[in-house]
């Protein structure tokens, strides 16, 4: 019940794929989805593993609310060992993939080896079967998804694949599941493309059934209430999308601009959600086209958009003159703020080429930014860019690179590094604005303090969705906390992040919390799934799951000296908005962080804290 | 009054709750591939249009049905299948011109909408009201009254 209690292994060096029953020991104490899959991965693989190496393992996992009628419970992740990172990577998509998984009665697909030629993984509910890819290797992931569809005469497989970029080792590379959902960060599809395993295309059609239905069907109603009564879950998210805080962090003083240089942008309202908005002169219509939702979602943020058909971009490219995946904040921040360019169209391509090709809008785009710090100060030249012109604003340079990173070619190749390898590259190491080697979203610390002491300790690298201490800095949820002061942020980190652990283990999106706090959430998981998922219980299994990927990360060779954030963000003070003259205050804020955790002075979890939480 | 399912496409964002709901009511689980309404995504559109039996009067499927296993449910107007006596021989699915009537291999039956006997599911899991039961009279109404706030006649006589 709520679990499917099989998983499958795939042996891709074998070629063979093998159910087995999922350990419900395991399952009881990590729940699901990020939660278990991270424990099989700590279990199964040597930290210190090169992650492109056969012995690194690549694991695709549902939680026990997929696939039911939970709102937004369609979610998988990909969990393995960084490409981008060295650390643990574990990535969430939504779209329709993790239901049509659950339905073939799969918790999660783990593999493990290496295909000699690229492969596809096909399942048809038991029937489980790698087939040969080499008809879609070098092709795109709308290609490839097409392709397969095509050639099994069945239009309602769902598929998640790599494109071009994670094929040639891209660092930030995805894995997109129904066109334009990725599995976004860490390099997770670099790791896929290292097996040679072009794509994951399944059917399910079991039917997933809850512990306690009638309770279930209760908690769920109860909950899609709340969330339908939301503004931010209820009007704003539908309505404007993520997108809703371009202006937002704009005027809160916290949008990085050029490559962090600046903490405000010039051009943020012509990137905004109500830009995405106004009807464009060429045609009347507007970017957006309208709101979409994952499986099961009543929230409905993602965008629809269109380009502009008279764009440079696509005028003579019909192919691209459709309407697809539109600009998220975080992508729109980074494609736009973060290289200080504000052509909207611009933005909407290069966000189209990353879905296509599957790479991560946020990596790419703050690359590009950190590669055009290195061009204004002379380090790099058209020489090194194949004759780029890569000033800041200059949309056609952005694009020109997202096409070329798409492919892995020219110096598209090197903006696939990432910032930290780049930057390295060319001898300014300082100039990568990243954490553990992930770039930072679209929040700059300097404005919204709490974020440092989050990007800091994020066991993924830099990362907002690990404990969005915006909800409550910014907008107040579910209390306000004023964003420039460090004070009380070390326990306001250590809540959302084993609260955002527990939500990332059950399948559903992390949005719902804008609206709902665990008391929403744990009779949901509660009447599901056999045992006791208390709030107090759902918070120990956070803390749980945060300390088991601390401990791989150590492992792994990290230590605290890596709970860190670039020069500039803590020596360089802001230079206007609210937040002038402020650096980061991390150095307050981690001791005391380190201290709640139970972590000794290096940040490493006590003998106490490992018994306490039976790790 | 007589209701029918109303379906908005412009409202609808794809999301399946319909069909989680119709496969929960019809099968005891969720599971959309068992659901008798579908929503289909023309994504390079930016289009999700849910699509159902509509309860055609002289339904083609009843008709065809050669064991009469295809009924009118005169409360609610739907035209019910009686897994009883259907034996699976599919004429209904090739009678029907909207192939809102299908084949279910698992009970070798055929499945189709039945309105939940005059509470369809569907509707009430609807987040955004594309999905509605209305009037079977005036499933038109809402539009009308769109397009009539639109108009200018009768703003004279407000001044």
């Amino acid at each position: 019940m709520a679990w499917a209690r099989r998983i499958l292994r795939v042996d891709l060096t074998k070629g063979t794929c093998t159910h087995e029953p999922l350990n419900m020991e395991w399952a009881k104490r990590y729940l699901g989805q990020r939660g278990l899959a991270t424990k099989y991965l700590t279990e199964e693989i040597d930290p210190k593993v090169d992650p492109l190496a056969p012995e690194n393992k690549l694991i695709m996992a549902t939680g026990p609310l997929t696939g039911t009628c939970a709102s937004t419970a369609g979610r998988y992740s990909v969990i393995t060992k960084g490409a981008l990172t060295g650390a643990i990577a574990c990535s969430n998509s939504g779209g329709f993939f993790g239901n049509e998984m659950k339905n073939a009665g799969l918790d999660m697909i783990i593999f493990e080896g290496k295909a000699k030629s690229p492969v596809y993984l096909f399942i048809d509910n038991d029937d489980c079967r790698l087939l040969d890819a080499s008809d879609y290797w070098g092709t795109s992931v709308w290609d490839t998804e097409e392709g397969i569809k095509e050639r099994h005469g069945d239009p309602q497989i769902r598929v998640a694949s790599i494109g071009v970029s994670g094929e040639k080792g891209v660092k930030f590379a995805c894995v997109v599941n129904d066109m334009h959902r990725a599995a976004g960060r860490s390099g997770v599809g670099t790791v896929m493309g290292s097996k040679n395993l072009k794509a994951v295309a399944l059917r399910g059609t079991k039917g997933v059934a809850v512990n306690d239905m009638p309770a279930f069907l209760k908690a769920v109603t109860d909950g899609k209430k709340v969330l339908a009564e939301n503004a931010v879950t209820g009007q704003g998210l539908p309505a404007y999308g993520t997108q809703v805080l371009m202006n937002v962090i704009n005027e809160t003083g916290a949008l990085p601009t050029r490559n962090h240089r600046d903490i405000q942008f010039e051009g943020a309202s012509k990137i905004s959600a109500e830009a995405m908005a106004e009807p464009r002169e060429s045609d009347g219509k507007p970017n957006l086209v309208r709101n979409a939702a994952c499986f099961g979602c009543t929230i409905a943020c993602g965008r629809v958009s269109t380009i502009d058909r008279t764009h440079y971009t696509v005028a003579d490219r019909p192919q691209y003159q459709i309407a697809s995946g539109g600009l998220e904040y975080e992508a729109a921040w980074a494609l736009g703020a973060a290289t200080g360019v504000d052509d909207l169209d611009a933005l909407t391509f290069a966000n189209f080429i990353c879905n296509e090709q599957g790479f991560d809008p946020i990596s790419f785009g703050a690359t590009v930014g950190a590669a055009m710090e290195l061009f204004e100060d002379g380090v790099i030249t058209p020489k090194e860019t194949g004759g780029i012109e890569l000033n800041f604003g200059s949309a056609k340079a952005l694009t020109d690179l997202a096409e070329l990173c798409g492919k892995g070619e020219g110096f598209g190749a090197e903006i696939g590094l990432g910032s930290k390898l780049l930057c390295e590259k060319y001898g300014h190491p300082e100039l990568s604005m990243s954490v553990k080697g992930q770039e930072f979203p679209a929040y700059d610390s300097r404005g919204i303090q709490g974020m440092g002491l989050t990007y800091a300790t994020s066991n993924r690298g830099a990362c907002h969705l690990r404990s969005y201490t915006v909800a409550s800095e910014v907008l107040g949820i579910p209390e306000k906390t004023d964003p420039l002061v460090t004070d009380g942020k070390a326990g306001l980190v250590k809540a959302f992040q084993d609260a955002t652990a527990a939500v990332d283990s059950a399948g559903i999106c992390v949005f719902t919390t804008f609206a709902w706090t665990l008391e929403d959430i744990a009779p949901q998981i509660d009447a599901a799934c056999e045992g006791d998922w208390s709030v107090e219980n759902l918070l120990e299994l956070g803390e749980r799951v945060w300390n088991l990927e601390r401990r791989f990360n150590l492992a792994a060779g990290f230590t605290g000296k890596d709970d860190n954030l670039p020069k500039r963000l803590v020596k360089d003070a802001a230079k206007t908005g609210p937040a002038k003259g402020l650096t980061n205050g991390l150095d307050t804020m981690l001791p005391e962080y380190y201290e709640l955790r139970g972590w000794s002075k290096d940040g490493v979890p006590t003998n106490e804290t490992v018994s306490r939480l039976t790790l | 009054m007589l209701k029918a399912l109303n379906i908005d496409p412009g409202k609808c964002t794809g999301c399946l709750q319909c069909e989680l709901a119709c496969s929960f009511e019809n099968e005891g689980v969720f599971n959309p591939s068992k659901s008798r309404i579908k929503v289909f995504n023309f994504h390079d559109q930016g289009r999700f249009v849910p699509y159902t039996c509509t309860q055609c009067d002289e339904a083609w499927c009843m008709h065809a049905c050669p064991v009469d296993a295809i009924k009118l449910n005169k409360g609610t107007g739907a035209k019910e299948v009686d897994s009883n006596l259907c034996v699976g021989c599919k004429v209904c699915t090739i009678a029907c011109p909207f192939g809102t009537v299908n084949y279910n291999s698992a009970t070798g039956k055929v499945i189709k909408c039945d309105l939940c006997g005059g509470d369809p599911e569907c509707a009430k899991a609807c987040p955004t009201d594309a999905i509605t039961y209305v009037d079977a009279d005036w499933t038109g109404l809402d539009k009308m009254r769109q397009w009539a706030a639109k108009t200018d006649a009768g703003q004279q006589a407000t001044h």
